[in-house]
């Protein structure tokens, strides 16, 4: 299963399914990563984490052990 | 008739500057009750038809799901107050998150006006919305507007009176898939069908949501409760995810395609000039020194330069001089009774004024932490430091009070606002004064020139202790069952740059610095006549009169009474107590107080001039330990004033307090008498006293983190941790 964890700078992916079932699945899927969503990974924080990311036309960023959760394809 | 309407949307969308434009100075600050989050209400300046409108500024949410407190406050206050109408507002640059809320405010019921705010940022890129078309396919009224520039806000407030006076209200159209509006028709049928029709669909699909507090709002029973999970597990098993995410997805599902009809967008995949911001700004290489130049400089400027300048001249003119001087003058000539004159000049002036005297100094941080928060930056601060303050239990945002609490804590504790988890916030707000501050710097000074011979490593080492005390106390505190619990996601927005108006970063700065004033001055003004009381005063001949020495006075009958406390911690004598005491009005106050206690009137900052007595007095090992103490424990009274301010519970408050005295004199008990040990063999029950705490502070740190519930999300969990 490849997670938005493992995609790498510039790559483009869709989101396949978001697992789990706590605070931060309901976060992520508020802020609009959802089933079918385009995600882009812009770039790493300095310091190797979080994650910028975007997605609907506006940057987020996310803890990679978050990004773990997002099934992408 | 006057009409209540509340101001929803985004954070980041502008709402802020809408809230502004509309209510111009005509606002106030407060707190939602009982809470960290600051609430905002305010009238809307221009009257419409002649009647007043009274604007709520809720808290800026993504979604009206129970689990944040924020989100919480903004939802209960639509469904419980009842406004009569709701502005959201939208970033158009960003619509389908946006839409995402207005999905959601669109089902409470009450009439809603959408101002798409950033319409020039559209037509910079050369997109096009069709705000007619997004009207139409909603169902309510919009208005395009530019709340930085001011334009709009007029037209839009028109719209917002009418819709509100009016009181219409559409049903939106029935939007999600098939079998989930099946499932909302089925439990609307069977458990709301007594309830007015234009509040149906909200309860309904808070119900599939399975959402706890409206469960127990509308008291369903068992059975009730059964018969619906029996509707929302055959959606849950067709469509292969819980019913929460099926909302959600539902909800993204109709906004995209609401977007996709209204919506054109030019340029696909271009950078904008954020993007290319951020290529400098968070760069592998060079986001980290960007930072600390960044840092240093509004550092510099507002602390050092302009913020000593303008200190100085306020304490040693204005308050040293002009102040006292006009007003002792004016007292005499009404020939005030002298104790009444001290009052005045000694206790409430100077001792307020010394307090004051920091008030420009705050003003100048402000002003520049308004700004980079407003222009986006901060957020990359967070983003930048996140990895490091996770290990801690907190977050990126963290980073920013300690860091301006190493000039003052004042600004520090305030800085703490921006952090959007209470439970953070509490523990940021707790912690941030551990770090020495520029008052303690004076009292760092003088125990090193008096023991240790000004020695290299003492000043640091007071860093290095505060530091060490800020992550001990995050570590422990984590894991207690107050501040445990889901830990708070970090997914944030990191918004476009935008060059924030005078106009919001000035009012920004004088709401926080005002804020403080008021709040913080009726604290400082109490605690300051306390300690000129007990100074001036005391029993002369069996009555109470004024001495002229402190060792006279009450103070210091307080401070023999004190001094037994400190004795576990090597300090038991009077004066050490006393200057402690002292050091709560201002901490720089300690090397003053030992300066009068010793016998001289005025000493030098570093009180270069009692060193020789202060090295009599105690031991290297007493003498560290009562620079632990008074750096770690409570702090002055304007910062308490602030913690007051922040916390908005008397009760935090005084936690707060509590646990950083305890903390420090757990920790100056165990380095006094651990170094006698380990330094001189000398033990004794104070020593074993030391090493059952300093086992019992290594056990609530490595202990395991307890899981609350089983992990699963539930509002109760959620709020547990407020």
């Amino acid at each position: 299963m490849k997670t938005l964890k493992e995609a790498h700078v510039n790559d483009t992916v869709k989101v396949k399914k978001i697992h789990g079932n706590s605070l931060v699945k309901r976060r992520i899927m508020d802020m609009g990563i959802t089933r079918g969503t385009e995600i882009y990974i812009r770039k790493v924080a300095p310091l190797g984490d979080p994650v910028q990311i975007m997605v609907r036309n506006y940057e987020l960023s996310i803890r990679k052990g978050d990004a773990e959760m997002v099934e992408v394809e | 008739m006057s009409v209540k309407i509340a101001l929803a949307g985004n954070p980041n969308s502008g709402k802020t500057t809408l809230f502004n434009a509309l209510t111009g100075s005509n606002q106030f600050v407060g707190n939602w009750p009982g809470v960290t989050v600051e609430k905002k209400t305010g009238r809307i300046r221009k009257s419409i038809d002649g009647d007043g409108a009274e604007l709520v500024d809720l808290p800026g949410i993504y979604s009206l799901s129970p689990y944040t407190l924020e989100e919480v406050v903004a939802r209960d206050y639509i469904l419980d107050n009842k406004p009569d109408a709701v502005i959201d507002i939208i970033d158009g640059s960003n619509l389908e998150r946006n839409l995402y809320l207005t999905t959601q405010l669109l089902e409470l019921g009450i009439p809603v006006v959408i101002a798409v705010n950033m319409m020039d940022v559209v037509k910079k890129n050369g997109d096009r919305l069709d705000t007619a078309a997004l009207s139409k396919k909603l169902g309510c009224e919009i208005a395009e507007i530019s709340a930085l520039k001011g334009e709009g806000t007029d037209i839009l407030a028109e719209k917002a009176v009418k819709a509100a006076k009016a009181g219409r209200y559409e049903l939106p159209e029935h939007s999600f898939g098939g079998s989930v509006e099946h499932a909302l028709a089925h439990i609307e049928e069977a458990v709301l069908h007594d309830m007015p029709e234009k509040q149906q669909r909200f309860y309904a699909i808070k119900l599939f949501e399975r959402d706890e507090k409206i469960r127990k709002k509308l008291g369903l029973d068992e059975k009730t409760i059964a018969h619906i999970e029996e509707d929302i597990e055959k959606c849950e098993k067709e469509l292969d995810d819980d019913s929460e995410s099926i909302i959600t997805n539902e909800r993204y599902i109709y906004v995209a395609s609401v977007v996709g009809d209204c919506y054109v967008k030019k340029n696909k995949g271009r950078l904008s000039t954020t993007d290319k911001i951020d290529r400098v700004l968070t760069n592998r290489w060079l986001a980290l020194p960007i930072f600390a130049a960044v840092m240093f400089l509004v550092y510099y400027i507002s602390i050092t330069t302009v913020g000593a300048w303008v200190t100085g001249w306020t304490n040693d003119t204005l308050f040293g001089s002009i102040v006292p001087g006009g007003v002792g003058a004016f007292l005499d000539a009404v020939n005030c009774a002298p104790w009444l004159s001290s009052l005045i000049l000694d206790g409430m002036i100077g001792g307020v004024g010394a307090v004051l005297g920091f008030v420009p100094q705050m003003f100048v941080l402000f002003a520049f932490l308004a700004f980079l928060e407003a222009c986006g930056y901060m957020a990359r601060v967070a983003f930048i430091m996140d990895r490091i303050f996770r290990r801690f239990g907190l977050s990126g945002k963290s980073f920013i009070p300690i860091l301006i609490g190493t000039g003052c804590g004042v600004p520090g504790v305030m800085a703490s606002r921006t952090i959007e988890n209470e439970r953070d916030r509490r523990m940021t707000v707790m912690t941030t004064t551990f770090i020495p501050c520029g008052a303690k710097i004076p009292v760092i000074a003088l125990i090193a020139g008096a023991i240790f011979n000004g020695e290299w490593w003492v000043a640091p080492s007071a860093y290095f202790l505060g530091i060490t005390a800020i992550i001990v106390s995050g570590i422990i505190l984590k894991k207690t069952k107050m501040f445990a619990g889901e830990p708070a996601p970090f997914v944030m927005e990191l918004p476009a740059y935008h060059w924030p108006t005078a106009a919001n970063v000035l009012r920004s700065m004088w709401e926080r610095g005002w804020s403080f004033i008021k709040k913080a001055g009726t604290v400082i003004l109490l605690a300051t006549v306390f300690i000129w009381f007990v100074s001036s005063y005391g029993i002369v001949d069996g009555r109470i009169a004024m001495v002229d020495d402190m060792s006279d006075g009450f103070l210091a009958d307080i401070g023999m009474v004190l001094a037994w406390l400190f004795v576990p911690l090597g300090f038991g004598d009077w004066k050490s107590a006393v200057a402690t005491f002292t050091g709560l009005v201002a901490k720089e106050n300690v090397v003053g107080t030992f300066g009068i206690l010793y016998g001289y009137g005025s000493v030098a900052d570093n009180g270069s001039q009692i060193w020789t007595s202060l090295a009599a007095a105690w031991t290297p090992a007493a003498a560290y330990s009562f620079l632990v103490f008074n750096l770690l424990c409570a702090p002055c009274f304007a910062a308490i004033g602030a913690i007051r301010r922040e916390m908005n519970s008397g009760k935090w408050t005084w936690f707060a307090i509590g646990y950083q005295t305890v903390f420090a004199y757990c920790s100056a008990l165990m380095i006094y008498n651990l170094s006698r040990f380990v330094a001189g063999g000398i033990f004794n029950a104070w020593t074993a006293a030391a090493i059952v705490i300093a086992a019992i502070m290594v056990c609530l740190l490595v202990r395991p983190e307890r899981k609350y519930g089983n992990g699963r999300l539930s509002a109760e969990t959620a709020e547990a941790g407020r």
